[in-house]
């Protein structure tokens, strides 16, 4: 075997060296390929699928896609970050290689001839007269793949590059029964879970149920119950909560004054750049942004199944993005051995982060535990959903810049006040788990964290703009006492910081008398955001005459700093009320695996972010988030959908990275833009409803 | 109490809780998992399934309300000779991500389009706006209702690509 120093093993590969961790062979000539990231709606399954096909050289049809399972896949973290695609392209390719050799091998082998005579084509190997299927021949798996084993080259894709349709939706359109919710095994009961009235509330009595045929489960200020009948189950649970008394206390922040909370701390503060040396001469302008804490606001409530066994395992079903931190959780808030607990994943709704799915498991793992060898399935209600799940932190920030008589900007700081993004199963030491902070014996949440910059931040991520604006000063400012729980949400701090960097650009623009797009170029060396930025411009048709009260606006960013580029730009009209009419997105992810499921991404990661750019905010008073229905919690509708198109920059000689948060900031900046060029007056405090554009104009 | 209905053409008889939701006896009694809980309010249309040719969110719909009623839910939909055209119209728009909204949105889709077979853009997109989608997939979902559409009734070009 070749040297590591020659051939560098992946990322994940060295983890899960083995092909038999990956790679099943099936009598069938159907090939289980096992990734331990999973599907959240996002396509990640048939693109993967197609970069499998072409390295082994069978038919696309004959992958089979398995289920990530903490007993039978490899460990590869979390399903978040828009690192599948990254973190997965290179190991499968280079494992399907190696299988696709030791075949071809094993083929050679048995008919006496050199390796090199032997072809694979639409899973058939052949020499000469001779052919044989894959799953005709037995070959030992269990070997640590060999990182020197050459892969295909770009001209030799077949399905990798082709806009292949998702394998999943068949099923989707035809309702068949594919999500975690769905789920029914062998003598299932339902459960729910009666959550607190509020933050920090306390039982003092609970209700009771008299006339229900169910099982009340209580452990502290932890109340469920369990039953056979999911529509008795759910009546119960009403006439517990009507029926139980709770002591409650004030703990929330005064919603109208969030930035004030923010700012107050205290703090652990990160300075990540600071070149200033003697201030910069010239012209200042300053700006603060902000955003409202964000629900991650699926169009399904959370769900899991958990059942625990006669030999003492405990199975759990979930739509976990990490159903390895997920085991790990459960076993640390139960004090159980980590191999007696199998974290299985089953799609749910679309997942945007850390949502409460860890948490509707772990429900099931407590109420299953008063029913031993019954699976319970508990799913979540809306209103808890909506009011308990882990927001997107608010976060606000200052920004600040000189520029100079030529107006090229001298210098630029910026200044960022936030929760934490990141409260997962497993951070800082604490299970992270909802229910844990209500058990006789709770376990408080600590203040949720940052991911390290060296893997993008969270408060900090993109807060460094990809312009060339001389000494740059950034700082971030995450908040230690945190009465509202936030977690990742999509792009996490990328969203925000990207609003305020694309906007102030807007502003120094506005200021010093240039069109954006060109006080833009003027700033930027990096090609690849030049071509992005113009592509979107001129696609949009970018310095064409508008109608009155119309306006249009840019925004680009590198997701990460070292990812997608993305650039979109935004048309709005501003008559009687603010209406988004058009999004024009350009990308740049490297090498394309699957055009469409990738515009895909890119379409409804801009028009999900649309939709917290214009409408959306958690609400709450003093005791409990009020935002709890689509009525007081109101996303973008059909009517109010801008036209999206997306151009792709294709760099098939690039590697692959990830595309589903690479268009939010910049399309939060886009749309910013496009309404100040509209109205004349600018928003600078997310959301940008019609009343906060009324209000900046007066 | 005992209650008749037809589902998807079959006459079925099941016993529930007058108060008990329609969306609760298909899926949990006829065991057809098609229909969604969203919300359990009528907001989403996640559970949309017809009573009687209307569009109705089974998630908050009582079960004495729909004594004797017809329901149709999205697996009702499509025939022995194929997919809904507006089911095979979703898939060749690959119109969908994580695909829980979709069959509220198909069911009441394939109503609009049986009550009015040429629609406008607009009157898709207001037929749809009670139906939510998290992904973002309204456009692609629009254009599919588009195409669904038969041909001599088509009226909006496609959307640029």
């Amino acid at each position: 075997m070749t040297t590591a120093a020659q051939h560098v093993v992946p990322p994940h590969l060295d983890a899960n060296p083995l092909l038999s961790q990956w790679i099943s062979v099936r009598a069938d000539d159907t090939i289980e390929v096992r990734i331990g990231k999973v599907e959240l709606g996002q396509g990640i399954s048939t693109a993967l699928a197609q970069v499998a096909a072409d390295e082994l050289d069978v038919p696309l049809h004959r992958i089979v896609m398995v289920p990530a399972s903490t007993d039978r896949s490899p460990d590869q973290g979390l399903t978040a970050g828009s690192l599948s695609v990254f973190h997965t392209f290179a190991p499968l390719r280079l494992v399907c290689a190696n299988v696709r050799g030791l075949y071809v091998t094993e083929a050679a082998c048995r008919w006496g001839v050199d390796p090199a005579e032997v072809s694979v084509r639409e899973g058939v190997l052949r020499a000469g007269e001779e052919s044989v299927s894959y799953g005709e021949l037995t070959v030992d798996l269990a070997v640590v793949a060999d990182p020197a084993v050459a892969t295909k080259g770009l001209d030799e894709a077949r399905e990798v590059g082709r806009s292949v349709p998702r394998s999943d939706l068949p099923d989707k359109v035809t309702g068949k029964p594919v999500f975690v919710h769905d789920l029914r095994l062998p003598g299932q009961l339902f459960g729910r879970v009666l959550r607190p009235p509020s933050r920090g509330a306390v039982l003092v009595e609970p209700g009771t149920v008299p006339g229900f045929d169910v099982q009340v489960v209580r452990d502290g200020s932890f109340l469920g119950v369990v039953g056979a009948r999911e529509a008795e189950v759910n009546a119960a649970c009403d006439r517990l909560r009507a029926t139980s008394t709770w002591e409650e206390h004030d703990t929330l922040p005064d919603e109208d004054r969030l930035e004030e909370f923010l700012r107050a701390g205290p703090h652990e503060t990160a300075s990540v750049l600071d070149e200033r040396t003697a201030p910069a001469q010239g012209r200042v302008l300053r700006a603060s942004y902000s955003r409202p804490f964000l629900a991650h606001a699926s169009i399904a409530p959370s769900c899991g199944v958990a059942h625990w066994g006669p030999d003492g395992r405990l199975s759990v079903w979930s739509h976990s993005q990490g159903i390895t931190n997920l085991r790990v959780a459960i076993a640390q808030a139960l004090g159980l051995p980590q191999d007696r607990v199998v974290v299985q994943h089953v799609q749910g709704a679309g997942c945007y982060g850390h949502n409460a799915a860890d948490d509707a498991a772990f429900d099931a793992v407590l109420l299953a535990r008063a029913v031993p060898g019954r699976p319970v399935r508990v799913q979540w209600s809306r209103r808890d959903e909506l009011s308990w799940g882990p927001f997107g932190s608010a976060m606000t920030a200052d920004l600040s810049a000189v520029i100079d008589d030529t107006d090229r900007i001298r210098s630029w700081s910026h200044e960022v006040w936030s929760q934490g993004h990141t409260s997962r199963p497993g951070y800082a030491g604490s299970a992270g788990l909802l229910a844990c902070a209500h058990l006789a014996e709770p376990v408080e949440m600590p203040a949720p964290v940052d991911p390290p910059l060296i893997r993008g931040g969270g408060t900090l991520r993109n807060a460094i703009p990809l312009y060339d604006v001389g000494a740059r000063h950034i700082v971030g400012h995450r908040l230690l006492q945190t009465p509202i729980r936030s977690s990742s949400l999509r792009s996490l701090g990328s969203f925000l910081n990207v609003f305020a960097i694309e906007s102030f650009m807007d502003e120094l623009a506005s200021f010093a008398g240039h069109d954006p797009l060109h006080y833009r170029l003027q700033h930027l060396d990096d090609p690849r955001a030049r071509e992005v930025l113009q592509a979107a411009a001129s696609a949009s048709g970018w310095g064409s005459p508008l109608a009155d009260g119309a306006g249009r606006g840019i925004g680009v960013a590198r997701y990460k700093e070292r990812y997608a580029y993305c650039a979109v730009v935004a048309e709005v009209e501003a008559v009687r009320s603010v209406r988004l009419l058009r999004l024009t997105v350009a990308v740049d992810v490297g090498r394309v695996l699957n055009p469409d499921g990738l515009r895909n991404q890119l379409e409804g990661g801009a028009l999900q972010a649309a939709s917290w750019t214009l409408k959306e905010r958690v609400r709450f008073d003093k005791r409990r988030i009020t935002s709890d229905d689509w009525e007081s919690y109101p996303i973008l509708r059909f009517s109010e959908m801008p036209e999206v198109s997306v151009i792709v920059l294709d760099r098939p000689s690039l590697p692959p990275v990830g595309a589903g948060e690479a268009a939010q900031g910049p399309t939060a900046g886009a749309i910013g833009n496009a309404v100040a060029g509209a109205v004349g007056a600018r928003v600078r405090h997310l959301p940008i409803t019609t009343e906060a554009v009324v209000s900046a104009i007066s | 109490m005992t209650f008749r209905l037809t589902v998807n053409g079959r006459d079925v008889t099941v016993d529930a809780e007058p108060g008990t939701p329609l969306l609760s006896v298909l899926r949990e009694d006829l065991d057809l998992k098609g229909s969604r809980f969203g919300c359990g309010m009528g907001l989403c249309g996640a559970c949309n399934v017809m009573v009687n040719g209307t569009v109705t969110p089974s998630c908050d719909t009582p079960m004495w309300s729909v004594d004797g009623a017809e329901v149709v839910t999205v697996e009702g939909l499509g025939s022995e000779a194929g997919l809904h055209p507006v089911q095979q119209a979703i898939l060749d728009e690959q119109a969908a991500q994580c695909g829980y909204c979709i069959s509220g949105i198909v069911v009441r889709a394939a109503a609009l389009l049986s009550e009015n077979p040429s629609p406008t853009e607009e009157d898709i997109c207001a037929a749809l706006d009670k139906n939510l989608c998290r992904c973002g997939s309204q456009r692609r979902i629009v254009r599919a209702v588009l195409r669904a559409v038969a041909p001599e009734g088509r009226q909006t070009a496609r959307a640029p690509r």
